[in-house]
């Protein structure tokens, strides 16, 4: 039976707050990632993906793959996992848009499907972009998965990332759970008094309607927090703790990331 | 259109960073001395906000269902500077916590979705609904148009980003190491999708809620409409709200002769003379990439040039011997012919009968 739009909305919400909240169960599991230094972790994760990204070797974007997915099992992220939230929608996406490109760019003839040619260079052209893809998409997954959301941000601040944003992006963070919550509660409540089928123009009505009460109730929101921060003695200067203290054990993972790293870029150049 | 990791070049993503920094560095001086205090709960919870709207289900006309990115929304409630930085920190979050965009195209989302939507977005909403009544349906047009247009050109700007990709990445083989497509193939895949479903959700949305703050709260559209009218009517739109346009009007008509300083003749503007006078064949030929033209004008040009001739051909009047009078003489003819037929057809629609 065809969901209506309440139905696949609700689905999104709920998704959306399942993956966060298994991520927060995953981060504080005592996996081999779990355990290192988060400022390293950023680090040397997103130089990886910086690496990916700038590697014009495909062994060596394979390479830095299997190593991801060898850290994900010792970190007790389950492959099932991986391959549920990350592996099999990057393929879908990037596939459907790497496909054609097997026929349409132009190039030596390796085979042919029927009057079109697969060209070698469209094989290699789609492999890069899925390669790249997927390895760039566990990486970034193996950060959040292993680290909790707000030590990522605390992290940031190495990295001298201004604190204001740091502030900001901690506390949307926070608050995408309270709308998240909000918008459940109003389309789950809609749902429950709905009775057969709207009319299209009705739905949509329906639609703009809860976006705008949506609004208006995160503009109180921010209107609410506003005035809760200004009483606790807010004055716009923000403050961010960091109390990270690094262990032998992380050295050794950095050095670790920035070997692969430095391999990566010379294999890949 | 969230780009993921490994479209676009390493160079490509730090050129968007750069480009886009300027506009974050802009919006957020500028939202400080606003806002003060205010800033960090209200750029917070609105980039909550934006984070959600992303996920709702719309329907759509034809039966399918879209998602918003919510740019129209935010530029018309937040202006374009706060719009800029909540749609930016929704997409840092989407693409570090939830993998939805890639890391390294952080800066290439950002500029195409939160720059470039919400300046667009504003600029197509202030220009369309003008001093309109907050409560006017004209208001509702414009948000309608300003999420579309908005959103296509964002989806535009993606486009043109990867269909630089092939021109300027690939092997020695010659196979593309990023995106794969050409301008001529990018540009058409992206739009089909962004001018019939993402741009139809986001139009429902940015006019749904538009119509819906209209009678629910209508003065949260109040920072976005300087100088609207409160009623129902429509404001009178007097001398000093048109003075600008009047002026950049009567400075384009003095500008008008630098038309002459252009080389060449206007490709495909040719008259029957051009074809056998030596001198505009030579120029005619320049312009087509050496390919002399017939010695000849084809009959059918020959025939139909004599059916009508026009009281000031080449924006020369006989009567005048300067050029540039006579462009100027052009220009305000013109003009005040167009301000004719506008202020006749709106004489028309305005009669009320009785």
């Amino acid at each position: 039976m065809k969901r209506s739009f309440i139905e696949r909305s609700l689905s999104s919400l709920l998704a959306t707050s399942h993956y966060a909240a298994t991520a927060e169960e995953l981060a504080l599991t005592t996996g081999a990632l779990q355990k290192v230094d988060p400022r390293v972790k950023v680090g040397g994760l997103f130089g990886l993906v910086f690496v990916v990204a700038a590697s014009r070797e495909l062994r060596a974007i394979g390479a830095i793959f299997l190593i991801a997915v060898a850290v994900a099992l010792l970190s007790q992220v389950r492959l099932t996992r991986l391959a549920g939230w990350v592996w099999a929608p990057v393929l879908f996406f990037t596939g459907t848009i790497a496909l054609p490109a097997v026929f349409l760019t132009p190039g030596h003839s390796v085979a042919m499907w029927g009057p079109i040619a697969v060209t070698q260079q469209g094989l290699r052209s789609a492999a890069f972009l899925i390669s790249r893809a997927e390895t760039a998409a566990t990486l970034s997954a193996l950060l959040v998965l292993t680290t909790p959301w707000p030590w990522v941000l605390k992290s940031l601040r190495t990295f001298r990332c201004p604190v204001v944003l740091v502030a900001i992006l901690g506390m949307t963070y926070r608050y995408i759970f309270v709308i998240l919550q909000t918008a459940f509660d109003m389309l789950e409540s809609r749902k429950s008094r709905t009775v057969g089928v709207f009319a299209p123009a009705e739905r949509r009505r329906l639609a703009a309607s809860a976006v705008g009460v949506l609004l208006s109730k995160s503009l109180q929101l921010s209107h609410d927090v506003h005035l809760a921060m200004q009483s606790r003695g807010f004055r716009g200067e923000v403050h961010v703790m960091q109390d990270f203290r690094s262990k032998v054990s992380d050295w050794y993972w950095l050095a670790g990331f920035l070997s692969l790293a430095a391999a990566g870029m010379w294999w890949g150049r | 259109m969230h780009i993921p990791d490994g479209y676009l070049s390493p160079a490509t993503c730090a050129a968007l960073y750069a480009g886009s920094a300027p506009f974050w560095y802009t919006a957020l001086r500028r939202l400080k001395r606003a806002l003060n205090t205010r800033m960090v709960p209200l750029l917070s919870v609105f980039a909550a906000f934006s984070f959600i709207i992303m996920m709702f289900n719309l329907p759509l006309p034809g039966g399918t269902t879209g998602h918003a990115v919510g740019v129209g929304i935010a530029s018309i409630v937040l202006g374009p500077w706060a719009s800029i930085l909540a749609i930016s920190i929704a997409l840092v979050i989407q693409a570090i916590f939830f993998g939805d965009g890639g890391i390294t195209a952080i800066g290439a989302n950002c500029f195409n979705m939160a720059i470039v939507g919400s300046l667009t977005a504003y600029l197509v909403y202030r220009a369309i609904a003008g001093r309109s009544a907050i409560t006017s349906s004209r208001r509702v047009v414009a948000a309608a148009l300003a999420g579309y247009i908005a959103i296509n050109a964002s989806a535009l700007f993606a486009a043109i980003e990867f269909g630089l990709q092939p021109l300027l990445y690939h092997d020695a083989s010659g196979a593309p190491l990023y995106a794969p497509y050409p301008l001529h193939i990018a540009i058409p895949a992206m739009m089909i999708g962004h001018l019939t479903i993402a741009g139809l959700a986001e139009m429902v949305v940015s006019a749904g809620v538009v119509a819906y703050l209209q009678r629910a709260e209508p003065s949260l559209l109040r920072s976005t409409a300087p100088g609207a009218a409160t009623g129902e009517c429509e404001a009178e739109i007097g001398w000093s709200a048109t003075k600008p346009l009047w002026l950049a009007l009567a400075i384009l008509m003095v500008l008008t002769p630098l038309g002459i300083l252009a080389a060449g003749t206007a490709w495909g503007e040719w008259s029957p003379s051009d074809f056998s006078n030596p001198a505009s064949r030579t120029q005619i030929a320049a312009a087509s990439g050496s390919l002399l033209p017939p010695a000849h004008a084809p009959a059918g040009l020959q025939h139909l040039a004599s059916f009508w001739t026009a009281p000031m051909p080449r924006y020369a009047p006989s009567f005048l011997k300067s050029a540039t009078f006579g462009y100027m003489l052009s220009a305000v003819s013109g003009t005040g012919l167009i301000l004719l037929v506008i202020l006749l057809a709106g004489w028309i629609t305005n009669r009320r009968p009785g």
